[in-house]
C-alpha cells in the first residue's frame, strides 16, 4: 500500500517565478495495484513519482509504504523498496558495465554490498535465465557493455532491473516516449509481462492516452498540480480516448472560465 | 633507464590511486599533490624514531585515505566543488606536512628502512630491484582489479557512470565518492611513502605538480595500451607510469634542464588530451579516443538528468513537427 497524503511541492518559493507543482495531493494506491498517469506538460506528473523515489522532499504533505512514513528518507535509502525505469534509455544502466555487472548492481538492491565477487556463476545463471524472459537474445551477450545496446534493448534492460528483484513499488516515467513505435511497442508488452509476474504497486506515467487506457487496473489525470480525474474497474475499462479529452477539455474549461470571472 | 623504470613502477602506485578517482569516479582529484606528501613524510619520520618499516609504510597509506575523506566530505557534504574541495585539502596539507617532519625535510641516510636490504645487497638500480618494485606494482593492481569486480566495486563504478541509475538502485553515492576517494589517496600516499624511502628523504615539495604526472600516466597509458576493461585499463596506467618516467629521463638526457620538467610534464598531458580529438591523427596513429560516458559532457550526474531529458523533449518535438 502507497499513501500519499495532501502532498505539496513548489519550486523557486517566495520569488515571483513561484511555481506549485503539487497542490495537497492525495491518493492511496492498493497493493499490487497498476496506475497509470496522464496529463499536460507540466501537470506535475514527473513531481508527484519523484517525491515517492524521494528525489524531491514535499513541502508539505507525508508519503507512506506499507504503513512505514518514508518522507524524510533519501532516494537512496528508499531504493530497496523501489524500482524506477525513467524516459532517457541511458538513465537506467551504467553503460560502460557489461549486462552481467548491471543486473549484478540491480541484484543487490537493498542488500549491504561488500567485498564478495559481483558476477558469480550462481548470479550469471539467474540473470541469463532473466534475459531471456525478454527475448532479446540478451542472455547470450552477458559481457557486452550496455553502450552497445540499442535504445529499445537498453529500456527492456532496464525494466527488467528495476523489476527482478522484487521492489514493492515500480515507477515509470514517460519509459516509452524516447523509443520508436516498434520499440515503443515492445516495452508496453514487456512492462505488462513484468508487472504480471512480480505484481508490485505501479505508477506509470505516459502522454499516450491509449496506452494508458490499455494497460493498468486505475488511471489518474493531473492537471496543475493536482488529480482532477480517478478512474478504475468497470469505468476505467469502458472509458474511451474520446472520454479522456472531453474530461481534459472540461477541466480546462472551469480553469477558464474561473479566470473570465476573476477578470 | 633502470632508475627511471624503478621510479615508474614506485610511481605507478600513485597512478593507480589517480585512475581511481579520475576514471572510475569521474572525479578530477587535486588532493594528490599534499596526500603523497602526507604519506612520505609520515613514514620518515615514523622511521627516524624506528618504527617497523612495514608498519611505517602502511601509516603512509593510513595517512593517504584520510586525506582524501576529507576531500570526499568536503566535496559531498559540503556541496563544495570536486576540483576545489581537493585543492583546499591540498593547500591545509602543506601545512599539516610541515608539522609533520617539523621542518621542510627529513633525511633517511642512517635509517633503517624497506630499501636498506636491497641497498645492502647491491641491488638498487639493477634489474632485481626493478622486478621486486613491479611485482609490488602488481600486487596493487591486482587489488584493485579484484575489488572493481565485487558488489562494492561495482557500486563504486556504477557512481562514476551513472548517479541516477546508482541511486535507484539504494547506492549510497556520496558515500561511494568519499570511499574511492580514501582509497585513491591511501595509494597516493602509499606511493609517497615508497618514493621517500627510495630516494632517502621526505620533503615539502615532494608532491608539487604530482597530479599531472598521475594524470598523464593514466591518459598516455590508455590511450597507447587501451581500456577495454578493468584488467586492461589498471595494466595500461601502471605501464603509462614507466613510459612517462621514461620520457622524462630522455628529455632531461637531451640536456632539458629538470626545471623546465614541470611544463614537459603539463604540456604532454595537454598533447594526450588533445590529439585524440583530432580525427587525422586518430586515423593515423590508431590512438585510442579517451573515454566518454554517458552524459553529454562524460557521465551523467543527478544534476545533468533533467537537462538531459529537456533535450530529449526539446529533440522529439522538433522531430514531430
Ligand atoms: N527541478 C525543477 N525546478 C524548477 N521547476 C520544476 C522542476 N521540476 C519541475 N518543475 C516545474 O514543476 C511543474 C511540474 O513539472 P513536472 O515535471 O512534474 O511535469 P510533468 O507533468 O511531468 O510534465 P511533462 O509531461 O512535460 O513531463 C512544471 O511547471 C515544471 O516547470
Ligand atoms: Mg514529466
Amino acid at each position: 500500500m502507497l499513501t500519499l497524503s495532501k502532498i505539496s511541492q513548489s519550486f523557486y518559493r517566495g520569488t515571483v517565478n513561484e511555481k506549485h507543482a503539487l497542490r495537497k495531493v492525495s491518493i492511496e494506491i492498493a497493493e499490487g495495484e497498476f496506475v497509470t498517469v496522464i496529463g499536460s506538460n507540466g501537470a506535475g506528473k514527473s513531481t508527484l513519482l519523484n517525491v515517492v523515489a524521494g528525489k524531491l522532499h514535499p513541502d508539505s504533505g507525508t508519503v507512506t509504504i506499507e504503513g512505514h512514513d518514508v518522507t524524510r528518507l533519501s532516494d537512496h535509502d528508499r531504493a530497496s523498496m523501489i524500482g524506477r525505469v525513467f524516459q532517457d534509455p541511458r538513465a537506467g544502466t551504467a553503460p560502460e558495465l557489461t549486462i552481467e555487472e548491471n543486473l549484478a548492481i540491480a541484484y543487490t538492491r537493498g542488500k549491504a554490498r561488500g567485498l564478495r565477487r559481483g558476477v558469480t556463476k550462481h548470479r550469471r545463471d539467474l540473470f541469463a535465465s532473466e534475459l531471456a524472459t525478454l527475448e532479446q537474445g540478451l542472455e547470450s551477450r552477458l559481457k557486452t557493455r550496455v553502450a552497445t545496446l540499442s535504445g529499445g534493448q537498453r529500456q527492456a534492460l532496464s525494466l527488467l532491473m528495476a523489476t527482478f528483484s522484487q521492489p514493492k513499488i515500480l515507477l515509470l516515467d514517460e519509459h516509452t516516449a524516447a523509443l520508436d513505435p516498434q520499440r515503443a511497442a515492445l516495452v508496453v508488452r514487456l512492462t505488462r509481462e513484468l508487472v504480471e509476474r512480480h505484481r508490485p504497486t505501479t505508477l506509470m506515467v505516459t502522454h499516450n492516452m491509449e496506452q494508458a487506457l490499455e494497460l493498468g487496473d486505475r488511471l489518474i489525470m493531473m492537471h496543475d498540480g493536482e488529480i482532477v480525474v480517478d478512474v478504475s474497474g468497470e469505468r476505467k475499462a469502458r472509458a474511451t480516448v474520446a472520454d479522456l479529452l472531453s474530461a481534459f477539455e472540461e477541466v480546462r474549461g472551469a480553469e477558464l472560465s474561473d479566470r473570465t470571472l476573476l477578470g | 633507464m633502470i632508475v627511471a623504470t624503478e621510479l615508474g613502477l614506485l610511481y605507478a602506485v600513485m597512478a593507480l590511486g589517480v585512475y581511481l578517482t579520475f576514471r572510475i569516479l569521474d572525479f578530477p582529484d587535486l588532493t594528490v599533490d599534499g596526500s603523497f606528501t602526507s604519506g612520505g613524510a609520515t613514514a620518515a619520520v615514523l622511521l627516524v624514531n624506528n618504527v617497523n618499516p612495514f608498519l611505517a609504510t602502511a601509516a603512509g597509506f593510513g595517512v593517504g585515505c584520510i586525506a582524501g575523506v576529507i576531500t570526499g566530505i568536503l566535496h559531498t557534504k559540503g556541496h563544495i566543488n570536486g576540483l576545489l574541495a581537493g585543492i583546499l585539502t591540498q593547500i591545509g596539507l602543506y601545512s599539516i606536512n610541515l608539522r609533520i617532519m617539523g621542518g621542510a625535510n627529513v633525511p633517511l641516510l642512517r635509517t633503517s628502512t624497506l630499501m636498506t636490504p636491497l641497498r645492502e645487497a647491491k641491488l638498487l638500480g639493477t634489474w632485481s630491484s626493478a622486478a621486486i618494485f613491479g611485482a609490488v606494482a602488481l600486487a596493487v593492481l591486482a587489488l584493485i582489479v579484484w575489488f572493481l569486480h565485487t558488489d562494492l566495486g561495482l557500486a563504486m563504478q556504477a557512481t562514476g557512470e551513472n548517479e541516477v541509475m546508482a541511486r535507484s538502485f539504494g547506492i549510497s553515492t556520496d558515500r561511494q565518492k568519499i570511499l574511492g576517494l580514501a582509497l585513491s589517496n591511501g595509494l597516493v600516499g602509499l606511493a609517497g611513502a615508497l618514493v621517500s624511502q627510495y630516494q632517502g628523504f621526505a620533503d615539502i615539495s615532494m608532491g608539487i605538480g604530482l597530479i599531472v604526472a598521475g594524470l598523464a600516466s593514466v591518459i598516455i597509458g590508455q590511450a597507447i595500451f587501451g581500456s577495454r576493461n578493468i584488467l586492461n585499463a589498471a595494466v595500461a596506467v601502471a605501464l603509462g607510469s614507466v613510459l612517462y618516467r621514461l620520457a622524462i629521463q630522455v628529455a632531461m638526457d637531451v640536456g632539458l634542464d629538470p626545471n623546465d620538467m614541470k611544463l614537459m610534464s603539463a604540456l604532454l598531458v595537454v598533447l594526450a588530451l588533445v590529439l585524440p580529438q583530432w580525427s587525422v591523427v586518430r586515423r593515423i596513429s590508431g590512438l585510442r579516443a579517451a573515454y566518454r560516458g554517458a552524459g553529454p559532457q562524460g557521465a551523467l550526474t543527478a544534476d545533468e538528468y533533467i537537462d538531459d531529458v529537456d533535450d530529449l523533449e526539446i529533440a522529439a518535438k522538433a522531430k514531430g513537427e
